[in-house]
Order: structure tokens, then C-alpha cells, then sequence
């Protein structure tokens, strides 16, 4: 299929996805508590999961719908997780915050910021120790490289010259910290590039330049040229969650950001080059609508787990 | 028979588990070339049996190496990796409590962690309380993962390779005073059960539920007391959790008393757990209250006399145990 068109669909998706979790959220008696969705970084999960093969590992963060199902991960068995039904990727034990598909080899999604980074360290050691040729992509939030494990797990995947590409999505915020109130530095990338490891800072509302990038990288790193850190200047539309009020989000900053909307960039170049017409485009979005209210539907008709079933699965 | 150091045990288990299985590789600070070239160690000349792709040296970087075990586990390899003191595992806590522990549970039993880590620790070195914290307590409250505390070099080994052909996250945890103390160690290739504790002496009167190298304290106390005409019953933990809880209650129902000891400070110590076990489940056993004997709570001095005063030792213990006597009905 054309890698446009397949990105396209791709943040159509994610984006019906989010934006009906953001409405479910806030109907009580549907999902309880908070939601972290990823609306308005969509190029950045799509033209990562475009540029990865299925054998590839996947280590992310709270916000990790998005990555998930440019993964490959269905979102019928996501949804269902987040609903906590039994029928979910983890039966229920995870909910929206720890999914693990490891069916399209996503291992890990890790709420404890930085967390994940020393475990992609450990993903691609074993594709190294193995010879094997897939790679680790493990994303992180700018606010992870102040944790020590960025630090750590990035000298030793430099020492030892391993296959992860660290994807930082770096979305103006921390929680509620802008950059410059918890960094002095200006780009997270500069922090990789002190453990010798090469880097690359890519426009992360622009799908076809996150897929380029993302495809190079993972060549590289196939071909033995050890780890590398992208950072992806992106921007979080919403707030940490989906209770987050945004009153330290300036109104314009958002209006700014809603500009370089990733979908409306792609759909506008590729009209621009004839190869999307409006017609298309609503039918592409009219595909991800369905898609997703089925995996509503698929999650609300599924059973609860019985409660004796919090016993299992601790140990094999 | 071969008469070994628990380190010299644990080498060999390395060893045996290396040759045996492709998948197993070490990592850890000093590993391969360490500051000490001490064949008493537990990884001494690993390097140059298996080569630097299987013994891996790594930087100071307890939360990379514990991650790097996590992630290779998932991948199917069988990590063991070292965290060189005990104190030192907070440091690669997160890597151990919030992801090694639990991301099988996450996954809903899809993924499997099946990795080691072994850590040093113990009081009795004179180093302080930035090397000597038996934190094993707070390791066995976290549920998904395996504790176990070899008391004896024979099981030591044994326990080692059940741990390394487990499927699930095992902490191994070594007393480094037991790296100087020589017992007889099987040669040929054996498991001992983890989740299965040992009575290493039986007795009558009174059960002494220990672990690691405070067995020892409890040999010296009950070859006096048996001169005092009480005779006492050690059962050797082994594993802290899963807990053998048929051992201890079998043993404290044929006693009727119960004293634990252990080296770790004794509030919120294990101890705890094994005393409320036994109130819950064997209390019309009982013909007195459960005595704990543990370390005060501080941590571990420096100074020779500090440190020894920190230590329990089998005065402690004959003193805990007589008082189990003399408040007897």
C-alpha cells in the first residue's frame, strides 16, 4: 500500500481512538478515572510503526496507544484492557497504563517514567547475544531523561554498541513543567550525544519525515552502527490526562500546535500531489470511525473478570 | 567430598549452568576482571572459561544492569546478573520491584522474566551499613518475585540452578562471611527445591526458624542448650517466598515453641511474618509466645565492638529460648 495513505490511516485511527477515549472518559459510568491519550502526536507513532517489521520490540510509556497500534496491536484486545475485560491484551490486570501486545512484540509499556529505557537496553542485548536482526525502539518523554535510568541505560547501550533506537517524544511538557522549567537543556538530544551516541532531532507532526528517519535508523542500526537517540519536537493537544484542567497550557501555544496538525500536513500534501481527494479522505476516516466504535462495542460486550482471577498469572 | 566456600559453590553452579545451557550469561561490576582475583569468589575465572560474549562487566550502574536482566529475560535468555551489596540494590530497585516483579503480571501471564539476581550482603565485614542491609524483608513483600538465602555452600548450589532454570524473577541472595567458610558440596549436577525449607537439626523442644548465615548462631545455641537438657529443632528457610509454610507449622506443632532469628533489624523484619504465620495457623500448638531474635534497629556500625553488638549472636538466642521455658505454663 502507499506509505502515505498507510500513515494516513494509521493517525485516523489513533486519533478516533483517543478522541473517543477523551469522551468516554468524561461519561462517569463508562470508564472510570483518567485516561492518557496522545492526541495531536500522531505522526509520531505512525511513522514509527510504518517504518518497523514485526519482529521489532517495542518498549513505551504512559502514552502509548498510539504506539501500540501502529505496533500492530488490535485495537478490539486495547480497548477491551482499558475497559478491564477479560478479553483484553492482559485480562485485565493492566488497564490503559501497562499494555503489553507481546503478540506484535510490544513487551513493555512502563508508567514509571524512564523505566522502560534500562529494559530496551535488555532487548537489544538479547537480539546482539542472539544475532539476530530485529531492533528496539523504546519511546520516552523529554521529563524521562532527567530520571538516572536514562542516563545509565544510555552509556551502556553506547558501551556495548547495541540495536535500540531511544525515541524521545518530546511534547513540550512534563506533567505540568514546560521544558526550561525542568532542563536547561534545549534539545533532549544533546543529552545522547554525551554518551558519543549519535542522534537526530526530526519534526515530529510530520509522518513521512518520522517514518524516513525511523527506517534509517533502524537500518543503521541493523548494519552494527549501535544506538542512536531521536528526539521528535511534538506537541501534547491535550493535557497530562484526560482530568488535567491545562491552566499552565497557554490558549495560543495550543492554537499554534493545532495548526501543524499532523493529520491536516500529510492530507494536505498529499492533495497537493493528487494523490488524496476529499472523498478519500472522509472514507479513510469514516474506515477509522468504525474501527474503533467496534472495539467500543467488542469491550462493552465482553465478560468482567471474575475477581479470583487477580490470583493468577504472578508467577508462571 | 569436595569441600567448598558458598562462593566456591556458586561458581560451580555458574559453571555447571553455563556449559549446560547457551541462554545463561552473567553481568554485573566486576564480574570478569574484579578488583579481587579471590578464588573463594563467586565469579572468579568465569572470564576465562566462557569469554567476555557471556561474562559481561558493566559500568556502575545498578538500574542498567538490573534492566538489562529484565529485557534479555523477556527475549528468552536466562540473565544472572550481580548487584555487588544489598544496599546497593535500591538503586536497581525500580528495574527489580516495578518491572521485574510485575510484567508478567502485566502482560496477563503472557511473558516470562526467568532471571537471577545475586547480591551480596551481611554484617560482620566491617565495612558499615552502606554495604551491610539485609533487605530481604522488603524484597519478599513484593509479590512476583522469588527470595531465597542459601545457608550452606551444598545448598547453595543447588539452589542456584533451581533459580537459574526458573521461570520466574529469583533474588539469590549471598553472606558474604559464608564466602570464608568451607562444607562438603555434592560434585555431580543437582537442584535444591526453591519454596522448600530444611530442618537441619531436628529436636523436641523448641523450633528455631532461621536463615543464612544466622544458622550457624543457631547450631552454637543449640549445642548448649541440649547440655541444659533442652533440645532444639532448626529448620533453614532457604527461600523466603514462596514460603514454606508446612516445614515451620509441622515443626512448631511437634515443639509447641518457636523462637526466630534472623540477621536482618527486627521490625518489619521477616521474622514478623514467620511469628504472625505460626499465631494464625498453629497458635493452640503453642506452650509459650513466639520469641524474634534480630539485629536492633540501626544500621550496621563500623567499629569492631559496634558491629558485633549489632550482630545477634547465640547468647541472644539461648537467652530467648530459655525465657520460652520459663514462661511456660
Amino acid at each position: 500500500m502507499d506509505c502515505n495513505k498507510q500513515l494516513l490511516r494509521m493517525m485516523l485511527l489513533i486519533r478516533r481512538f483517543e478522541e473517543t477515549l477523551t469522551d468516554l472518559s468524561q461519561e462517569s459510568q463508562k470508564l472510570g478515572g483518567m485516561m492518557i491519550v496522545c492526541t495531536g502526536q500522531e505522526a509520531v507513532a505512525a511513522g514509527t510503526g510504518a517504518a518497523l517489521s514485526p519482529e521489532d520490540v517495542l518498549i513505551t510509556n504512559h502514552r502509548s496507544h498510539g504506539h501500540l497500534l501502529a505496533k500492530g496491536a488490535e485495537p478490539d484486545f486495547i480497548m477491551a484492557e482499558i475497559f478491564g475485560r477479560r478479553t483484553g491484551y492482559n485480562k485485565g490486570k493492566s488497564g490503559t497504563l501497562h499494555i503489553a501486545a507481546p503478540e506484535v512484540n510490544a513487551l513493555c509499556t512502563t508508567t514509571v517514567v524512564g523505566g522502560g529505557i534500562p529494559i530496551a537496553v535488555g532487548t537489544a542485548f538479547a537480539a546482539q547475544y542472539t544475532g539476530k536482526d530485529f531492533v528496539t525502539v523504546c519511546f520516552f518523554g523529554d521529563g524521562a531523561t532527567d530520571e538516572g535510568s536514562f542516563h545509565e541505560a544510555l552509556n551502556l547501550a553506547s558501551l556495548w554498541n547495541l540495536p535500540v533506537i531511544f525515541a524521545c517524544e518530546n511534547n513540550v511538557y512534563t506533567g505540568a513543567q514546560r521544558m526550561e522549567e525542568h532542563t536547561r537543556v534545549k534539545d533532549i538530544a544533546t543529552r545522547a550525544a554525551s554518551y558519543a551516541m549519535r542522534t537526530e532531532i526530526v519534526d515530529g507532526n510530520d509522518a513521512l519525515a518520522v517514518f524516513e528517519a525511523m527506517k534509517k535508523a533502524r537500518a543503521d542500526c541493523l548494519s552494527g552502527a549501535g544506538p542512536l537517540l531521536v528526539e521528535f519536537k511534538t506537541y501534547r493537544w491535550g493535557g497530562h490526562n484526560t482530568t488535567d484542567t491545562q491552566a499552565y497550557q497557554p490558549k495560543d501555544e495550543i492554537a499554534v500546535w493545532k495548526g501543524r496538525c499532523p493529520i491536516q500536513k500529510l492530507k494536505a500534501s498529499m492533495t497537493e500531489a493528487g494523490t488524496l481527494t476529499e472523498d478519500e479522505f472522509r472514507r479513510l476516516e469514516s474506515e477509522a470511525g468504525k474501527q474503533v466504535e467496534h472495539a467500543v462495542q467488542f469491550a462493552e460486550a465482553s465478560p468482567w473478570p471474575e475477581p479470583a482471577e487477580a490470583l493468577e498469572d504472578v508467577y508462571v | 567430598m569436595q569441600q567448598l566456600t558458598l562462593g566456591q559453590a556458586v561458581n560451580q553452579a555458574l559453571r555447571e549452568e553455563m556449559a549446560r545451557d547457551g541462554r545463561v550469561f552473567i553481568a554485573g561490576e566486576g564480574v570478569g576482571i574484579g578488583i579481587h582475583s579471590d578464588p573463594r569468589m563467586a565469579t572468579h575465572g568465569l572470564l576465562e572459561a566462557f569469554g567476555p560474549r557471556r561474562v559481561r562487566d558493566t559500568p556502575v550502574s545498578e538500574a542498567a544492569i538490573a534492566g538489562l536482566a529484565v529485557g534479555a529475560a523477556v527475549m528468552g535468555l536466562r540473565p544472572v546478573v550481580e548487584i555487588m551489596f544489598n544496599p546497593f540494590f535500591t538503586i536497581a530497585a525500580d528495574q527489580i520491584v516495578n518491572h521485574a516483579a510485575k510484567l508478567r503480571y502485566l502482560s496477563g501471564g503472557k511473558s516470562a522474566f526467568p532471571l537471577v539476581v545475586r547480591i551480596k550482603t551481611g554484617a560482620g565485614i566491617g565495612a558499615g551499613c552502606q554495604h551491610s542491609h539485609n533487605l530481604e524483608a522488603w524484597l519478599a513483600h513484593s509479590p512476583g518475585l522469588k527470595v531465597v538465602m542459601p545457608s550452606i555452600p551444598a545448598d547453595a548450589k543447588g539452589l542456584l540452578k533451581s533459580a537459574i532454570r526458573d521461570e520466574n524473577p529469583v533474588i539469590f541472595i549471598e553472606d558474604m562471611i559464608l564466602n570464608f567458610v568451607p562444607g562438603p558440596v555434592p560434585e555431580e549436577d543437582y537442584t535444591t527445591p526453591i519454596g522448600v525449607a530444611d530442618i537441619k537439626k531436628t529436636g523436641r523442644d523448641v523450633t528455631v526458624v532461621t536463615w543464612s548465615k544466622m544458622l550457624g548462631v543457631a547450631f552454637k545455641a543449640a549445642g548448649q542448650l541440649e547440655q541444659e537438657g533442652i533440645s532444639v529443632e532448626i529448620v533453614d528457610l532457604r527461600t523466603l517466598t514462596p514460603l514454606d509454610e508446612n516445614t515451620v507449622l509441622g515443626s512448631v506443632r511437634k515443639t509447641g515453641r518457636l523462637a526466630v532469628l534472623h540477621e536482618a533489624t527486627r521490625t518489619g523484619g521477616f521474622g514478623g511474618e514467620i511469628a504472625a504465620l505460626v499465631a494464625e495457623k498453629a497458635f493452640d500448638a503453642l506452650k509459650a509466645p513466639v520469641k524474634r531474635v534480630a539485629a536492633p534497629d540501626i544500621p550496621v556500625p563500623f567499629s569492631k565492638p559496634l558491629e558485633d553488638f549489632y550482630l545477634p549472636n547465640e547468647n541472644d538466642l539461648m537467652q530467648a529460648v530459655r525465657g520460652l521455658f520459663s514462661s511456660a505454663p
